[in-house]
């Protein structure tokens, strides 16, 4: 078990250095420098070259991947180029936002996706099933911004339920922020429960054609007994891989429906550091997305083992 | 009536008042803006937004703009400029006090002059202090800048967002918290997402109106509109949906400002790049474009043409559209005189904002009417210095000039569209050391003149500037003399 788990943080190690190799040349070749954006167009040479001695943008490019990873490994993520403050409480703030909505939209989708799911997959080829199937089919098909922009106008607009966007702030109270995130999370949800939805069915549907089924049926366990008892379980496996790989997206995708409710989340961040090229910023943001990933399939491969336990004993 | 319905009344009735005594004391304002500031530091970041939030809120300079785009007394009460135009006197306000509770003397504006002149100075507008042979603080109240040589503008120049009067001992901080001397404090920023500023109790002049202020940042169009829409914000400055501005202004809830900026948009123009070099080939692009056209179709009829570069609204303003009419058959006989009867293919470099991106597709089909095909490209901003402003690998594109008072940058012959021209240049350096205001008028004319006679660049239209606002807000500035929201005089109608 020790030497597995050695096994593993190696190779979690050695795929953390690849990324960081990879992220930092990529954007090294990206054109455009980050003293000239903030220096507009009337700025002289020598302003540009003081600003860019001040950045320590004139080491050689070893020198910089040295000191920027090297940073890492003790947790200073460094200083913003534009913004002029450090970058590890940049993201800190921002995380507060992205990682409770991430989490809010996954719990909402798959709240709506599990029973949606298993309804549909109980009641196969009837009335019920054909209308989960369809509304899903529209949920995969409608672009979440424009759901977004629709809330919107609903909610915010007419109704004014709502604010159009914004972020009060956690100082502002639970519920108030809880609130702020509400719209957002649920045009994030609504396409990830469809997808989701759909798989829940797809593999419940396969499960009850499994052998060990019918076995239950035939010792006497009613449709309702074996599904909950047997299938449910056992269809968990491919839904947890999509749920895992959701996260990560949520966590890093919202970057549309964070413009859309002018919400202050790393997605935005990320965006407005690659047009100022910030990109220290966008390094160390796209480095902990890495991590973020690598840890939730951690995450996942657990939970693989939860569901199956034969999975435990190959280990 | 019964018992009940009475005490309904009574409590609805002192609800009302209640209601009405809170709407009374409104104290406080959400401006919404589209860009966000990198960080809160005027002298050290062209970014314009930095100014949009704290210019003349926060941070004051010698002098300081108007809403008309005059210089008037800032920091300094009054001056006195020598004989021989090189040195100023500046008499400094009494009991001026920093944000922090430390006086503002002399040697404040000393330090923040020098700092922004020095030899590892960043600030983005250097040029504006380089005249500057030495600054001294006579005593805590006067200031004697010496300047190299006379320098017409330099009252303008000292006016300036760059040019505002700092703390040395605040001054390690101010890119995250700026220390000024301004109507406004500076009270938090939550990045992303808004700026507060509460009044300054100890301010030396007329005190803010409001008690508190904060700053939204909206980039999205439609997230703009939304929020106007559902009054989450009670004022957009630069609101960037011109096609819903007939929907506001139809709507009794808001107001609807449109102003003018310093917003020279262009169709820049290389003009070392063959065939672009050729002053013929120019006039024919000139010709070739319909700028109403352009207004309309990419601003939505928002903006002034213009036929070179100087702002309409400046009293020194000539009209020179007329030497560029839209004259799609001109433009043909021209190109056939230059030896392009069939017209040739250049580049069009775009960068992001809407004016160029819609412009762009327009003018390339006008273009296209005459023979000239236009090889379009997107640029990010970062891009766009890089290649065309920086590495002048471009033949043209469309950008909007927003540096108030700024045709001397054509007496630059390494300024990215390379025009080179002694002429001009001797123009400007005439402008620049002429103190008499009809002179320096009639320079400033002829300078506009020159440049429209050689078709330089293709002038199209001053940028128009929407404020989009609660109707019962009084006191914002219409125009955008210089990148500012300045809130100081601004208050709730009852």
């Amino acid at each position: 078990m020790l030497h597995y788990f050695l096994k593993r943080l190696i190779s979690l190690g050695l795929s953390l250095v690849a990324a960081s190799v990879v992220i930092f040349l990529a954007l090294e070749v990206v054109p455009g420098d980050p003293a000239s954006y903030m220096l507009g167009l009337n700025a002289q040479e020598d302003t540009l070259n003081a600003l860019r001695q001040e950045l320590g943008l004139n080491g050689t490019i070893l020198e910089r991947y040295v000191s920027w990873a090297g940073g890492l490994l003790t947790g200073d993520f460094g200083t913003s180029y534009t913004y002029r403050t450090p970058v590890a409480g940049m993201i800190g703030d921002r995380l507060w936002v992205s990682l409770p909505l991430a989490l809010y939209a996954l719990i909402l989708s798959t709240l709506i996706a599990f029973p949606a799911g298993i309804w549909a997959a109980a009641r196969r080829g009837t009335a019920a099933d054909a209308t989960v199937m369809g509304v899903t089919q529209l949920g995969v098909a409608i672009p979440n911004f424009w759901f977004a922009m629709l809330m919107v106008l609903v909610f915010a607009i007419n109704l004014r339920w709502f604010s159009a966007g914004g972020f009060p702030g956690w100082d502002a109270g639970f519920f108030v922020a809880m609130k702020a995130l509400t719209l957002p999370a649920i045009a994030l949800a609504l396409p990830q429960a469809s997808i989701l939805t759909r798989v829940m069915r797809s593999s419940l549907l396969d499960t009850l054609n499994e052998d060990f089924i019918r076995t239950a049926r035939a010792k006497g366990l009613t449709k309702g007994q074996a599904l909950w008892r047997h299938a449910v379980r056992n269809a968990l496996i491919p839904v947890l891989t999509i749920l895992g790989l959701q996260f990560s997206f949520l966590l890093a995708g919202a970057i549309i429906i964070e413009n859309v409710f002018f919400l202050p989340g790393l997605g935005r961040l990320v965006f407005q550091s690659i047009s100022a090229r910030d990109l220290i910023v966008v390094e160390s943001i796209v480095m902990l997305l890495v991590f973020a990933v690598i840890l939730v399939n951690f995450a996942v491969d657990m939970a693989y083992a939860w569901v199956d336990p034969r999975l435990r004993r190959r280990r | 009536m019964s018992l009940r319905k009475i005490g309904l009344g009574v409590i609805s009735a002192l609800a009302l008042t209640a209601s009405m005594g809170l709407a009374h004391a409104k104290g406080d304002i959400i401006v919404a803006m589209q860009l966000e500031p990198p960080n809160l530091d005027p002298t050290s970041n062209a970014a314009g937004a930095i100014d949009s939030v704290l210019y003349s809120n926060v941070f004051e300079g010698l002098t300081r703009f108007g809403p008309d785009g005059s210089v008037n007394p800032g920091l300094a009460e009054s001056w006195e400029i020598s004989e021989d135009g090189k040195t100023y006197t500046f008499k400094l306000h009494e009991g001026v006090k920093f944000h922090d509770g430390t006086d503002m003397t002399a040697e404040d504006v000393k330090f923040s002059l020098d700092r922004a002149r020095g030899d590892d100075s960043q600030n983005a507008q250097k040029a504006l202090f380089a005249g500057i042979d030495g600054v001294e603080a006579v005593d805590p109240l006067t200031v004697k800048v010496t300047l190299k040589e006379p320098n017409g503008s330099f009252l303008f120049n000292m006016a300036w967002g760059d040019a505002v009067i700092v703390a040395p001992e605040t001054i390690g901080d101010i890119a995250s918290k700026p220390v000024g001397t301004g109507a406004f404090k500076f009270t938090n920023w939550v990045q992303g997402d808004r700026i507060d500023l509460e009044k300054n109790t100890d301010y030396w002049g007329e005190p803010a109106k409001l008690d508190k202020v904060t700053f939204k940042f909206i980039s999205d169009p439609t997230a703009a509109f939304a929020a106007v829409m559902a009054e989450d914000v009670n004022a957009f400055v630069g609101f960037p949906a011109p096609e819903n501005l007939p929907q506001f202004e139809a709507d009794p809830r808001f107001q609807v400002l449109v102003g003018s900026t310093e917003g020279e948009t262009i169709l820049s123009t290389n003009n070392k790049l063959p065939p672009l070099d050729n002053i013929k080939v120019r006039e024919a692009i000139a010709h070739a474009i319909d700028r109403q056209a352009i207004i309309d179709g990419a601003m939505f009829g928002y903006g002034t043409p213009i036929g070179t570069h100087f702002a309409p609204h400046n009293p020194d303003y000539v009209d020179l559209t007329s030497l560029s009419q839209y004259d799609p058959e001109l433009s043909k006989k021209l190109l056939a005189e230059a030896g392009y009867p069939d017209g040739f293919t250049t580049t069009l470099k775009l960068p992001p904002p809407s004016y160029a991106r819609r412009g762009g597709e327009i003018i390339a089909s006008q273009l296209r009417a005459v023979g000239i095909e236009t090889e379009i490209t997107n640029l990010e901003w970062a891009q766009w210095l890089e290649q065309v402003f920086k590495g002048k690998d471009f033949g043209l594109t469309i950008v909007s000039h927003t540096e108030p008072m700024d045709i001397g940058i054509y007496a630059r012959p390494d300024y990215y569209f390379q025009y080179d021209n002694p002429e001009f240049q001797k123009l400007i350096a005439d402008l620049t050391v002429e103190n008499d205001p009809e002179k320096r008028s009639a320079l400033l004319k002829d300078a506009q003149e020159t440049i429209s006679n050689d078709y330089v660049n293709g002038y199209l239209f001053q940028l128009a500037f929407p404020t989009v606002a609660d109707a019962k807000i009084k006191g914002l500035w219409k125009n955008q003399p210089t990148q500012a929201t300045d809130l100081t005089a601004v208050y709730w109608e009852d």
